[in-house]
């Protein structure tokens, strides 16, 4: 295995374009290191992409986003005051994501990256309207997070393609955002329903809202009905029971080991009710 | 396969070594630097027995290549007890909070990291800082009373130096 540390993008791209086997780009490595140790993957060329400069950083952007640096992991995101009052859901859903320990390394775009319909902090990302910046070998190019995920540890971007930054759009007036997760304990688990809701208040009514639903399909999925079912609305009790029947409706999952079908289905109900709530209370600047 | 050159410190001291680029942190720990107070248990990141600190932030040792501690601080297990034991090590004794003890040096480490965060948790903080720690022996309460104990020294003490 040759191991790469490029300092630029541009280099991390012409050295996966150029590769003829097995490559990982390396972020966290809580994903590619236990793949390496279990034998499913075993890189001809790894990648490491925590030697090129901002990678590290969390900026705010000249129109009030948030570009967020590809190896920042979980514990900073959890840890930065402005992104955590902007954007709550998504770093609830980050720091979801496996132990203290793992959290110390483990980043958005790994998790995005690994391609699990299950992904903790992909549901917040997308409801957010997160975009990423994609670097490849015959420049950049910006994609909805939503675009990425192709299937299970799939995901769309190109041979030569890395993410190379990711970016919140600005949070702006009377909005909130939450993500829940359904896990038979408390902690350290794979999530068997995941949702998260984003939405913008004018006055008492919903005026803009996204509905992503996780761990229901092959890919963490964004249901415009859902978000059809409150947009418009005071958020009453006939808008909450359209919303979790348009989630329902979206959900097309499986039943495994950790949920059935039916099971999953009426979990993707209950958790967007759940979230539009505390969405919904965040934007009037009453939740946490 | 090239081997590659790391520069590094581990508990103060500047090491270097040549790593595989496959070897884990864990495992330059361990063959390397005979520092084995670190301990594998899963390989896979959910045990939390190979926790180390890494320029202070609490990671899984296994789940890091050594290569990737180049210019990097980091501390173990064998840089806790100075001139006497830590208090987490002496509360740790007191409550029985260890049977086995394999996945004790993890659970120290990642206590300690704790502590300089937050000197004073809640039990439900101490046991969500902790759930990736596994321990088969004790079922956890001793461990959380003498993680508070200790804590609650700690704080003490520091009142007494300022």
């Amino acid at each position: 295995m040759r191991y790469h540390t490029p300092t630029s993008f541009a280099d991390a791209a012409a050295i996966a374009a150029k590769a003829t086997g097995t490559l990982r780009f390396l972020a966290g490595g809580t994903d590619v290191l236990v793949q390496m140790r279990a034998g499913m993957v075993q890189p001809d060329d790894l990648i490491d992409l925590k030697h090129i400069p901002g990678v590290d950083q969390i900026v705010q952007t000249p129109d009030g986003g948030w570009k967020i640096g590809i190896a920042v992991p979980g514990i900073v995101l959890g840890g930065h005051e402005g992104l955590v009052r902007d954007w709550p859901g998504v770093v609830e859903g980050m720091n979801l994501v496996g132990s203290t320990q793992v959290q110390g390394r483990a980043t958005l775009a790994g998790n995005l990256c690994n391609g699990s319909p299950a992904a903790d902090s992909v549901p917040g990302l997308i409801a957010a309207g997160a975009v990423v910046t994609v670097t490849g070998p015959n420049g950049s190019r910006e994609m909805p997070v939503e675009a990425v995920p192709a299937g299970p540890g799939k995901t769309n971007l190109a041979k030569g393609e890395v993410i190379s930054s990711i970016t919140l759009p600005p949070r702006g007036n009377n909005g909130g955002d939450c993500y829940l997760r359904f896990i038979p304990r408390t902690e350290m688990d794979i999530a068997v329903v995941g949702c998260a809701v984003s939405l913008r208040l004018d006055g008492d009514k919903v005026a803009e809202a996204r509905v992503a639903l996780g761990a229901v399909a092959p890919t963490v999925i964004l249901s415009e009905a859902a978000a059809q079912a409150i947009i418009g609305t005071v958020l009453d009790d006939a808008a909450l029971a359209a919303l979790a029947k348009a989630a329902e409706g979206a959900a097309k999952p499986i039943s495994d080991k950790r949920g059935t079908k039916e099971f999953r289905i009426e979990v993707a109900g209950v958790l967007a009710r759940r979230a539009a709530r505390i969405a919904c209370d965040r934007a009037k600047g009453m939740g946490k | 396969m090239s081997k590659i050159h790391v520069s590094t410190t581990v508990n103060g001291d500047p090491v270097e070594f040549l790593a595989d680029p496959r070897e884990t942190l864990l495992d330059a720990l361990r063959n390397q630097l005979d520092l084995t107070g670190t301990k594998e248990g899963c390989g896979t990141g959910d045990c939390g027995a190979c926790s180390v600190t890494v320029d202070g932030t609490l990671v899984c040792s296994c789940l890091m290549l050594a290569a990737e501690a180049n210019g990097k601080r980091v501390e173990t297990i064998e840089g806790m007890a100075r001139e006497e034991l830590h208090p987490l090590q002496r509360k740790f004794i007191e409550h029985a909070a260890l049977q086995c003890g394999y996945c004790t040096p993890g659970i120290l480490v990642a206590a300690k990291a704790l502590l300089e965060r937050n000197p004073d948790p809640t039990d439900t903080e101490v046991r969500y800082w902790l759930a990736g720690n596994l321990c088969r022996c004790t079922g956890y309460d001793k461990i959380i009373r003498a993680v508070q104990d200790a804590a609650a020294e700690m704080r003490q003490d520091h009142r007494g130096a300022a």
